[in-house]
């Protein structure tokens, strides 16, 4: 008799085509795009060779859009329709955004996210970033010879939820699958552990241009388990120049610039802090538009003076993460450094110093989170057979929370909770036959809800008729895998359920999302209809793929009637899948996910059991 | 509902083996999380997001003191709504006042050795009612016996909390 061959749940049986799947760090300054070659992670350069992208956007009259060089080519002669640093306004309102007074954009205030008045029209932070998405994955489409079956997005750990929604939704809009949002520095963590076989605790100290995180982090055999993140997302490299460039204005006595001026004065600061790097001292020289010539020195002593605040600034989060983690320095076994701004020797300095070791640079702090996607990407696309690759377990970096009375912010979710996590909590009404609840679901750390960030309202009405504080209404908080927050709201003494919907603070909803694309396919004379085919059919291919794997696996979970139920609804998809009506696949889609949902359960418990029995399947 | 102590396959003890938790954690993990079902359907990642909630909370709770302790009071029917039923031992309370009286002292001369003298104060007296606890419920079978330690070692959690904070108080 033959033997029969099975493989670990949730890997496929048959051997399947390599999918294309890309990491992309998605930066302040620059940003990059890597794969998984030959089993190596790659970042994959311009046609010119270049791996950066600049992280610059130009908005032309009559659409034309340009993203990287050419834009940053522009920035000082057209400050207003070239977009820098975009990474810090999103999911930011006008006020919590930082430096918007020595910006030169015309700001419009929109509810929860600000937007930019562009030759293009007005364009949200969310449209921006997706430009530089969009560039990048047709340079890996070109590259990779290939449509891309999935990407992983990084984003700063301590990103909160309004700001990775919207990182999601760029990518949406750039036409990516967005596999997962990863963190920053747990990237890091990948690319480093993996490079050099770590093993231990290990802190990822991540300055970027615009973000500050820092995370620690147990490595182990297979595992990646982040055990506490902290930072602060509006530190970065950016923060030094602008404090040369003050130093410049004053040491220099200039009036009140205009957005040109404004804009060439703070290249010049970056290019002289990059100087100063590798040299005592850095020329920062700059003709204005008046004609004045500005012609200064600055020596690194002094550098380092101005901006020994920002420095200290991130040591802060380092002290809180080690204190949330229970740990002390001497436990830390490295320091991984990550960011361009970690060049600078005075923060090299302060984290050895503080570490009392010398911090690990043996990975390009460029490239090193593209990296670490690029090889996640790999996994979570299921090219890597089980047992060579790994389990990541991240962690929320600040707490979620409801308001409750008086105007305090009650945590329902504390921060460096492993996800996906969920919690229920209990509401009850105040008011004899109060028919509706309000909430206000913020994140942060602090105790008044306005020190927090607000990210949802959501209303639960039709509430039966009920005497004060008999209403029991449960409320579930389900944070995935991407950080991301799920509220859903049920009433439950009366039988009566009514779930809700979170609609973004920051303004961006789903219809939002819809116009975006449809204005973005115009824009790319690309068919609407012929898009939704292909994502439906891309869809409906990769369940069939997955539900035939499931059933060669585990189809002895089923019984007879059960396995009829989910072949006829496979039949159905694979018919429809040879025609062309979207809609028809994507309700036969929709369809066979529901005759699969009591299958899908069965097999994972299937998993547990066998995970507690102690016994290698593959080894019987 | 399973016990979080039968999820992983562990004996419902207080002074439960730390690594076997951590394996068995693992072992659960690395075939629910949703990293093995991101090209998986609908009904899949579901189910997986959906189990490793699950797992992530019970192994949350029992790598907890207080949070196992009460747990293994629940499925024992002992009430556990400690937080309503605040009478302590008064030699308890005089012991937390003077720890306060420390902590405040210390924020006042935003003295940070005396935070950290603090805190390894609390953990040797975290250990010992740990200690009680096990006695009371691995041993004894005691499981009524164990509220008053269990809500002792609750008031230390709080306290630890607040020494967090008035570290970011003194930076």
């Amino acid at each position: 008799m033959a033997l029969l061959q099975i493989s670990e749940p949730g890997m496929s049986a048959a051997p399947h085509e390599h999918r294309l799947a890309v990491g992309i760090d998605l930066g302040t300054t620059n940003s990059l795009v890597a794969t998984v070659r030959s089993g190596a992670p790659v970042v994959l350069p311009d046609s010119l060779g270049r791996p950066l992208l600049p992280s610059v956007v130009r908005y032309g009259a009559a659409g034309k859009v340009e993203v990287g060089y050419a834009a940053q080519a522009k920035q000082a002669t057209d400050p207003k329709n070239t977009i820098v640093s975009v990474k810090r306004f999103m999911g930011r309102g006008l006020k919590d955004a930082a430096h918007i007074e020595n910006a030169p954009y015309d700001f419009v205030d929109a509810p929860g996210m600000v937007q930019l008045r562009t030759a293009a029209g007005v364009k949200s932070p969310v449209e921006v970033s997706s430009e530089i998405l969009r560039v990048l994955r047709e340079r890996a489409e070109l590259s990779l010879q290939g449509e891309i079956s999935g990407a992983v997005i990084t984003v700063p750990a301590y990103f909160d939820d309004a700001q990775r929604q919207a990182t999601k939704d760029a990518g949406k809009l750039a036409g990516l699958n967005v596999l997962r949002l990863l963190n920053e520095p747990t990237a890091a963590a990948i690319a480093y552990g993996l490079e050099n076989a770590s093993e231990g605790i290990y802190a990822v100290y991540d300055l970027g241009g615009g973000t500050f995180d820092l995370s620690i982090l147990k490595l182990s055999r297979g595992v990646f388990e982040v055990v506490a993140t902290s930072g602060d997302s509006m530190l970065g490299g950016d923060d030094f120049d602008q404090r040369l460039f003050c130093w410049a204005v004053e040491k220099a006595k200039l009036p009140p610039l205009g957005a040109r001026d404004m804009r060439l004065l703070q290249m010049k600061a970056r290019e002289a802090k990059e100087y100063l790097t590798f040299h005592g001292e850095a020329p920062l020289t700059a003709r204005l538009s008046s004609g004045e010539v500005v012609d200064l020195a600055i020596d690194s002593e002094t550098f380092c003076s101005i901006t020994q605040t920002l420095v200290n600034k991130t040591l802060g989060p380092v002290r809180k993460a080690l204190r949330d983690a229970s740990l002390a320095v001497e436990d830390i076994k490295g320091v991984v450094m990550v960011g361009g701004a970690t060049r600078m020797p005075q923060v090299q300095r302060a984290v050895a110093e503080f570490f009392r070791r010398d911090p690990l640079n043996n990975l390009d702090p460029d490239k090193v989170v593209a990296l670490g996607a690029a090889m996640q990407a790999n996994v979570l696309a299921g090219n890597k057979p089980q047992g060579e690759d790994w389990l990541l377990l991240d962690v929320i970096p600040l707490s979620l929370g409801v308001e409750t009375m008086g105007g305090l912010a009650e945590k329902i979710i504390p921060r460096n909770t492993t996800i996906p996590a969920a919690k229920a909590q209990e509401f009850t009404t105040f008011k004899d036959g109060q028919s509706g609840m309000s909430f206000h679901v913020v994140q942060g750390e602090r105790e008044l809800v306005t020190d927090c960030r607000s990210l949802a309202r959501f209303e639960l009405k039709g509430i039966p008729p009920m005497a004060a504080g008999a209403a029991r209404i449960r409320v579930t908080f389900q944070v995935d895998a991407d950080g991301l927050l799920h509220v859903s709201a049920k009433e439950n003494t009366s039988g009566v359920e009514a779930s809700v919907a979170v609609k973004p603070s920051y303004g961006l909803a789903d219809a939002d999302i819809e116009r975006m694309l449809r204005d973005s396919f115009e824009h790319a004379k690309e068919d609407m209809h012929a898009r939704a085919l292909s994502e439906y059919r891309v869809d409906g291919r990769r369940l069939l793929e997955a539900t035939r794997s499931a059933l060669a696996q585990d189809e002895k979970l089923l019984d007879a009637k059960e396995r009829d139920a989910i072949s006829q609804a496979v039949t159905a998809l694979e018919r429809l899948l040879k025609g062309t009506d979207a809609r028809a696949i994507k309700q036969a889609v929709d369809a066979l996910n529901r005759a699969t949902e009591e299958f899908a359960q069965r097999r994972m418990d299937q998993g547990v059991r066998r995970a507690l029995s102690g016994k290698k399947i593959g080894s019987l | 509902m399973q016990s979080h102590f039968e999820l992983f396959g562990l004996d419902p003890a207080f002074g439960l083996d730390k690594e076997m938790l951590e394996k068995a954690y693992r072992d659960i993990q690395s075939r629910v999380h949703p990293d093995r079902f991101a090209h998986a359907g609908d009904a899949e990642r579901r189910a997986s997001m959906q189990w490793t909630t699950r797992v992530n909370e019970a192994f949350r709770t029992l790598k907890d003191p207080v949070q196992r302790a009460k747990h293994i009071l629940e499925l024992h029917g002992v009430d556990v709504a400690f937080e309503t039923n605040t009478q302590m031992p008064t030699d308890f309370l005089l012991r937390q006042l003077e720890l306060r009286e420390e902590l405040e002292a210390a924020v006042q001369k935003k003295d940070a050795a005396l935070l950290d003298a603090l805190r390894r104060a609390l953990a040797g007296e975290r250990l010992l009612l740990e200690a009680e606890i096990g006695e009371s419920i691995d041993k004894r079978r005691d499981y009524p016996g164990a509220a008053g330690p269990v809500r002792k070692l609750m008031f230390l959690d709080r306290l630890n909390a607040e020494i967090d904070s008035a570290y970011e108080e003194i930076e």
